[in-house]
């Protein structure tokens, strides 16, 4: 069932294709109505999946027979919370984009090409076909920041665009050194990931070839010195472009890194545990800081990615249960709340007042004249800081209580990094809506077009998300837990010794 | 039966494309006499179509009876490898007919059209020879026909200047090929490959022999466009009609390959050394790995500073030969079968990309960025076929360009010995990354930039249309299918 997210979102390609050039109405509305559809069917199948701890196969059959290619979609707890994160991203997005005008079929068509791309890679369990998938989204994503962006969108565009290439040839030049070790270990040709991860693969093989595919997926990730990429992209990218960044495309890369590179390499995670661990400390207190001093309402966001990022990867490193459930929680919270951080600064604020800059915002008085946005951004500031009540709060949480066990003193720099995001968040707050500066001159104080019904939706449907996983995250808890315990994890756990 | 009758009834394909030839040639000058030039064209290339059909019908329906024959020693090869073969160059000429029709570069519809049908005619009996000098031959014959193609653009000084350049070189290779097949001749005393290779067997690498090695490899390097004997190839693409730069780009890459391979590793059996990372001995490969990564390094840095597309597809023309290079030296069935399934797709794709261009170049006057910004919306079809090309060129999967490189260079990959041809894989990989940019560069004026202000929408005329369509069809087919196409090779 779940494997229907993939092709009702494709059909909705092909319908939007189909539509007359110029009836943007039409557009929005079949955009709408697929992701809405893709939605319910990944929390359906989510819920009607009775046993997350194993992976469940969908669909299977050959693909490629030469070189032992499947068509193998199946879903496992992990693949299950990033399916409906992205069936939430997806909805929210497009209610975020109610008001692209200009080229509209056109946009929504690519929107939805990087859903689709985004569900098949999270329910591939052929390697082929995730990296089919995974290169699938590079393409949509240039042209919706570099047709529909903003501030310097060419560049951010071929910027993302170079940096997803280059870090996806890493991962083929891993997979394709793998699948021939693979072979001549096996005796067959494989690419299917679960009889992969069972291969033990020489001890100096996985040496040279897990930091090539690590870093390859991490790219995407947002690992630091790779992120540059994230702060550019976002920036210039339409909202919808920005919080599909944020809130899918960069899990693609660490769920990549936890279910190839990882899951196939776990004495090759064990030899660069530390220095992965150490890079995405680096990560959190760097992007945490540089946020702090921005100027742009929307590079502070984009930092914050960054560091927020810097959990998951931090969870991954840890290597023990309670890390890597909250990495996996993480992603799934950072998805929503980054999401909507960037709804607020890119569509309620940016489109409406046409300046991201705290110099010019302060002297508008956002919280006299948007209260909605105001509020929807306190709120979703609260959750970026990791307030209890919050889904970031367990997740972090979850996360540097697993590195404590690790890295005691890492974890320590990383605590500094979540010190720094309550004070860059307070300061986005403060300048962003509650300045007391004096008005600039007479002309800020024409009446801003009301919040839209749209957004009123997308607010409160991510609002609600963060704030039901906040408040109740044994929901997915009860779907991460019993994957890591799973048997498919237990040679990671045990850093490759069976 | 008699011999006479045996070899005609082996040779079937290309006695029936000679016969189209000669009727083409009489009906432009008959029945078609005094019409307007499109009308010649469509009138010329529909029987040029309905031949090629008859040819590629033969033989299909050979490779159905696994008709196995050798005739002559070497001098015409009949086996469903081959007769696949001729049937995929007779597609790739079919669809360079299409693209053709609405050519307005020439009045010499009969002759341009019989000459891309006996450039097909020499490529199909290149790919059928396994004797240096049957394959000496047929390698001139398609070449002259591909010269004087590329001549062909009479508007253009560029044009002649372009075939004059393509000549030279290509007589100059010409002469290295022979002078390499002569010693070969010298040291084994026979012609045919087989017994080259038993002649060669036990005498080590003798001098001679290495001479004949880099001989060959200069003369098929030409043909193929490899640095460092790709210097025609960038002015020959831009020159020539675009139309005959998609054959020179396609159909006679697939056969040169093909030959190339069985010479290699079928003539110089014995002889391959070793390219292998730290462990290179000589031989023909470590000669084709330099070649190769030459090739890719090169022709892509320099397609990213091109602005004109013809000159960028030649550039990455050059980069795509380092690529295929790969498939040859790694010398065993499943790296030519990557091989082969590249070259084939690739072909493909290429055409597409000129086609495209030639629609574009007709209704803006060039072929620079510049003219193809707002092609998707002066028309939203011909961009969307653009940009399969291209990605596929790029290798972005699922297209037939993706899923070519991955049993590519999984193939080189796997037959080195421990891994050691990894070197080449990854620079080729981290060359594709390059090339990756430049095609997004056109694709961004096609779907980013605005066309001037009232630009009027670019019809794109019929047999162009379903070309395009046919080949962005195939491409995505055969990337989500390949067993379509590796299961005939």
């Amino acid at each position: 069932m779940l494997a229907w997210t993939i092709y009702i979102t494709f059909i909705g390609v092909l319908v939007l294709m189909l539509l007359p050039r110029d009836n943007a109405r039409a557009a929005r509305i079949v955009a709408l109505l697929t992701a809405v559809a893709g939605c319910v069917v990944a929390f359906a199948g989510a819920i009607q999946q009775t046993n997350p701890g194993e992976v469940t196969q969908i669909t299977r059959l050959d693909w490629i027979p030469a070189i032992g290619a499947h068509y193998y979609l199946a879903a496992d707890g992990i693949s299950l919370v990033l399916v409906v994160l992205t069936g939430l991203a997806a909805v929210a997005g497009i209610l975020f984009s109610w008001n692209i005008e200009q080229r509209t079929k056109e946009f929504f068509a690519f929107y939805l090409v990087l859903i689709g791309g985004v569900y098949g890679v999270f329910l591939s369990f052929d390697v082929l076909l995730l990296f089919v998938f995974y290169e699938l989204t590079i393409i949509p994503k240039y042209f919706l920041i570099a047709r529909w962006g903003s501030t310097r969108k060419e560049y951010g565009a071929m910027k993302l665009a170079i940096y997803s290439f280059v870090g996806s040839h890493l991962v083929l030049i891993g997979l394709i050194a793998a699948w021939v070790v693979a072979r001549a270990q096996l005796g067959h040709a494989t690419l299917d990931l679960t009889e992969l991860a069972k291969v033990s693969f020489p001890p100096a093989f996985q040496y040279w070839v897990f930091p090539v595919m690590f870093i390859g997926f991490a790219i995407l990730a947002g690992l630091w010195p790779f992120h540059t990429w994230a702060p550019t992209g976002h920036v210039a990218a339409p909202t919808a472009g920005s919080m599909l960044l944020a809130g899918v495309v960069m899990k693609l890369g660490a769920y990549g890194c936890l279910r190839v590179a990882m899951l196939m390499f776990p004495e090759g995670v064990r030899d660069w545990q530390w220095a992965i661990a150490l890079l995405a400390v680096i990560g959190i207190v760097y992007g945490a800081g540089v946020a702090l001093v921005q100027r742009d309402f929307k590079f502070v966001i984009g930092y914050s990615s960054v560091s927020h990022m810097g959990f998951v990867l931090l969870g991954l490193a840890t290597l023990n249960t309670l890390g890597l459930d909250g990495a996996v929680l993480q992603m799934f919270s950072h998805g929503i709340i980054a999401g909507l951080l960037f709804a607020v600064v890119g569509r309620m604020v940016y489109d409406r007042t046409h300046t991201r800059d705290f110099n010019d915002l302060e002297t508008m008085h956002l919280g006299r004249r948007l209260p909605y946005a105001a509020v929807t951004f306190v709120i979703a500031g609260m959750a970026s800081m990791g307030l209890p009540g919050f889904s970031g709060f367990v997740a972090e949480l979850q996360v540097l209580m697993g590195a404590w066990l690790v890295f005691p003193k890492l974890t320590l720099l990383a605590g500094v990094g979540i010190l720094i995001g309550v004070a860059y968040t307070l300061r986005a707050i403060h300048k962003g809506f509650y300045s007391d500066a004096p008005p600039a001159h007479a002309g800020h104080d024409h009446p801003l077009e009301p919040i839209s019904v749209p957004e009123r939706f997308g607010a409160v449907l991510l609002i609600g998300a963060a704030l039901v996983i906040g408040l109740f995250p044994d929901l997915l808890m009860n779907w991460i837990e019993p994957c890591f315990k799973s048997p498919l994890f237990e040679r990671l756990l045990k850093g490759g010794a069976l | 039966m008699n011999p006479y009758l045996d070899i005609l009834r082996l040779a079937g394909p290309e006695a029936i494309l000679t016969l189209t030839v000669l009727v083409v040639l009489g009906a432009d000058l008959t029945l078609l006499r005094g019409q307007s030039v499109a009308r010649r064209f469509n009138g010329g290339a529909f029987l040029s179509i309905l031949g090629c059909v008859a040819a590629a019908g033969f033989a299909g329906l050979r490779l159905q009876g696994q008709t196995d024959a050798d005739s002559l020693n070497g001098f015409l090869i009949v086996n469903p490898t081959i007769d696949f073969l001729k049937v995929v160059l007779l597609v790739l000429t079919i669809f360079t007919l299409l693209i053709s029709t609405s050519g307005k570069f020439t009045n010499h519809v009969g002759e341009y059209l019989s000459l891309i049908l006996l450039g097909t005619i020499g490529l199909m009996l290149l790919v059928s020879a396994t004797d240096l000098l049957m394959i000496f031959l047929a390698l001139e014959f398609a070449s002259l026909s591909l010269y004087i193609l590329t001549a062909f653009n009479k508007h253009n000084a560029r044009s002649s200047e372009a075939a004059l350049k393509y000549f030279l070189f290509g007589g100059m290779s010409a002469a290295f090929l022979l002078f390499g097949f002569s010693l070969l001749y010298g040291i084994t005393g026979s012609t045919n490959l087989g017994q080259i290779a038993a002649g060669l067997a036990g005498k080590g690498l003798d001098p001679l022999l290495l001479v004949a090695i880099v001989t060959t490899v200069i003369g098929f390097g030409f043909k193929v466009a490899a640095v460092p004997f790709h210097l025609w190839a960038p002015d020959a693409y831009e020159g020539a009609p675009t139309p005959g730069a998609a054959f020179i780009a396609s159909g006679s890459k697939v056969a040169s390959f093909y030959v190339l391979a069985q010479i290699f590793s079928v003539g110089f059996a014995g002889a391959e050394g070793s390219a292998v990372w730290h462990g290179a001995l000589p031989g023909w490969t470590p000669v084709l790995a330099v070649v190769a990564a030459l090739s890719m390094v090169l022709g892509n840095l320099t397609a990213i500073v091109q602005s004109s597309v013809k000159r960028l597809l030649a550039y990455s023309a050059i980069a795509h030969a380092g690529y295929m290079l790969l498939g040859v030296l790694a010398n065993t069935p499943t790296g030519r079968d990557g091989l082969m399934f590249y070259v084939i797709t690739y072909a493909l794709t290429v055409i597409g990309a000129f086609g495209v261009v030639a629609v574009v170049e007709d209704a803006t006057g060039g072929d620079a960025w510049a003219n193809f910004a707002g092609l998707s919306r002066r028309a939203p079809g011909l961009s969307l076929c653009l940009m399969i090309f291209l990605l596929s060129l790029g290798g972005i999967p699922p297209l037939a360009g993706f899923t070519g490189k991955f049993l590519l260079f999984s193939a080189v990959v796997q037959a080195g010995d421990n891994l050691g041809l990894l070197w080449l894989v990854i620079l080729a990989i981290v060359m594709s990354m390059v090339s990756f940019y430049y095609y997004l560069r056109v694709l961004k004026a096609a779907y980013v930039e605005d066309a001037a202000a009232g630009a009027p929408a670019i019809r794109v005329p019929w047999p162009t249309r379903l070309a395009l369509l046919l080949l962005a069809a195939l491409v995505i087919l055969l990337g989500c299918a390949p067993g379509l196409l590796t299961q005939f090779l």
